[in-house]
């Protein structure tokens, strides 16, 4: 057996100094860490611009594509022109909005967990779930019509459908996804059923009921708009379907750019609420 | 191999006693009656370290799930103080191989879930206590790390501060260093003995390490192939503190093999006991 012992000889690259040399090591640059908004901002730039040119050619009239320029102009007069009275059509959507998702919310959490906890709630209630999930919601706007007239009624009916699914579907999943070393350790202990439900079930399905409720404000938004398509006296959808039928193109737009935009606010509030309840989970490192 | 009661009384009096204790599961899959252990016959005394090793699959830690109340016995007797077990209790607590830390929930929130879940302390006393066994078991500094911060030799301190927080009148190991890279076991393992000097708390250690075994026990116990039952006891006779030194020991080493010796018997086919009612 040969031992080699190393004793306190440094290598001989290392010359008289006994330091070694240093490569310098690369520092990432500081716009790095802003590459996906800058990246982003540029893109959705070029967009417009070309929009914009594309506008003022007039290659086509501007009742066909109007510019960002006038999408922007008719927006202000939206909200500025004593004789648009947008209030009435935001106050009617957004309560008609803030109505059925607010129910959808609570009833597909309840039913959600209650799907997910009790196996056999959820034999009895998959074929119902899942029927009604795959049915375009639109296909029953004239229904709600008959059944809860055109005022806003019929409209939370078509938005709560809407949202009440994917809070359901999620909730459920969040439940069952509930990891079985957790269930066994809890019961190790001798918690009980409520313990184990509140302590370990329910804070695990809290981010699957976050991203329930985001993916709901898409659902809710779009019911907002369709039901008003089909039939109402005020709303946003009113608007976008009134404009559309007389050629206020610009205007139009300018609805369907608020829409857009309030889908995406509150997507994006939502999405934050997501990242701050997930701070326990380990850092992605891009 | 039931010996009276008499022959044990230098190492106190019996704390958890089972006597042809069989367990048998269906196995939902195969629909078939998969007996696990059949025939266990041992005996643990108080303050007693005891390790069961065994061949992979024998039932060792089916038997350890029984002791804990997790799976219920479908034969012989299984006692701890002389009362049957039938569910899990506050005289039992279990380190599992898993962690089994709820991610969301800082060191010290995990260290209080077991008492929490027992409803044993107010939550003062339990955060108090938490903060002991946080130095007890070498993690100060780490009180509001997450599990995800944590490595897995930390996480197995976690997963052992919350056991040893309930205060069990026997603690059930269940290969909690199995998952570790072998330094950290060794670290591990060395621990484990200090604090277990220190409380003095009867102990069954699962593992397929037999090192590990003859480490950290008074007792190894062998289990036989599926469906496992005593085949061997070895009373390990290295003396108490024990540094890591003592895995040098000849007698450690003659313990090794005769452990080692039996586990190969074992592992040698013997296609008769195979037919008893387990899946191929």
């Amino acid at each position: 057996m040969s031992i080699k012992e190393i004793d306190t000889v440094l290598p001989t690259t290392r010359g008289e100094t006994g330091i070694r040399e240093r490569r310098s090591v690369v520092k990432p640059r500081r716009w790095k860490r802003y590459e996906a908004v800058i990246i982003g901002t540029v893109a959705v730039t070029a967009f417009l611009t070309t929009w914009h040119f594309v506008a003022v050619a007039r290659i086509v009239p501007v009742l066909f594509l109007p510019g960002p320029v006038d999408v922007g102009e008719a927006l202000v007069k939206l909200f500025t022109d004593p004789r648009q009275n947008i209030w009435a059509d935001l106050g009617t959507s957004g309560f008609e909005f803030g109505t059925g998702y607010v129910a959808a919310s609570i009833s597909g959490l309840l039913l959600g967990i209650v799907m997910g906890w009790y196996t056999r709630v959820q034999y009895a209630l998959d074929p119902f779930v899942n029927f009604l999930y795959a049915t375009p919601r639109i296909v029953l706007v004239p229904l709600f019509i008959i059944w809860f007239g055109i005022d806003w009624q019929s409209k939370v009916a078509v938005i709560y459908l809407g949202a009440l699914f994917p809070m359901i579907i999620n909730t459920m999943a969040g439940v069952r996804n509930t990891d079985a070393a957790l269930l066994r350790v809890a019961r190790s202990f001798g918690a009980s059923e409520t313990l184990v439900f509140r302590r370990v079930v329910l804070p695990g399905a809290v981010p699957f009921i976050l991203t329930g409720l985001r993916l709901g404000v898409g659902h809710a938004l779009t019911g907002v708009v369709v039901a008003e398509l089909v039939a109402a006296r005020h709303g946003v959808g009113k608007l976008i379907s009134d404009y559309g039928t007389t050629f206020q193109t610009p205007k139009m737009f300018a609805a369907v750019m608020f829409i857009a935009g309030t889908g995406v606010l509150l997507t994006w509030l939502l999405q934050r609420i997501e990242n701050r309840f997930q701070s326990w989970r380990p850092q992605i490192k891009s | 191999m039931v010996l009276p009661f008499a022959g044990h009384m230098g190492a106190g009096t019996a704390k958890l006693v089972a006597k042809d204790v069989a367990v048998e599961y269906w196995l939902a899959r195969s629909e078939r009656l998969f007996t696990a252990v059949d025939g266990v016959d041992l005996e643990i005394h108080d303050g007693e370290f005891v390790a069961i090793v065994g061949p992979s699959g024998c039932g060792k830690t089916t038997f350890l799930n029984a002791v804990d109340g997790l799976i219920p016995i479908c034969g012989g007797s299984l006692t701890l103080d002389s009362r049957d077990i039938t569910k899990p209790g506050r005289d039992r607590a279990m380190v599992f191989q898993q962690p089994g830390l709820l991610p969301w929930r800082t060191v010290l929130g995990n260290i209080i879930f077991g008492v929490e879940a027992q409803g044993t302390m107010t939550n003062a006393e339990a955060l108090e206590g938490a903060r002991k066994q946080i130095e007890i078991v070498g993690l100060k500094g780490f009180e509001d790390a997450y599990p995800s911060e944590l490595s897995g030799g930390m996480q197995q301190r976690v997963n052992l501060a919350r056991a040893l927080l309930t205060d069990p009148e026997m603690l059930l190991l269940d290969e909690p260093f199995a998952a570790l890279d072998a330094q950290t076991r060794e670290m591990m393992q060395l621990e484990l003995l200090k604090i277990w000097n220190r409380s003095q708390k009867t102990a069954l250690f699962i593992t397929h390490d037999i090192k590990e075994a003859i480490y950290l026990a008074d007792r190894v116990i062998v289990f036989t192939k599926r469906p496992g039952r005593v085949k061997l006891e070895i009373d390990v006779d290295l003396g108490r503190p024990r540094s890591l030194r003592v895995k040098r020991d000849p007698k450690f080493l003659e313990y090794e093999d005769r452990i080692w010796e039996s586990i190969q018997e074992e592992l040698a086919a013997r296609p008769e006991r195979l037919l008893a009612g387990m899946p191929a």
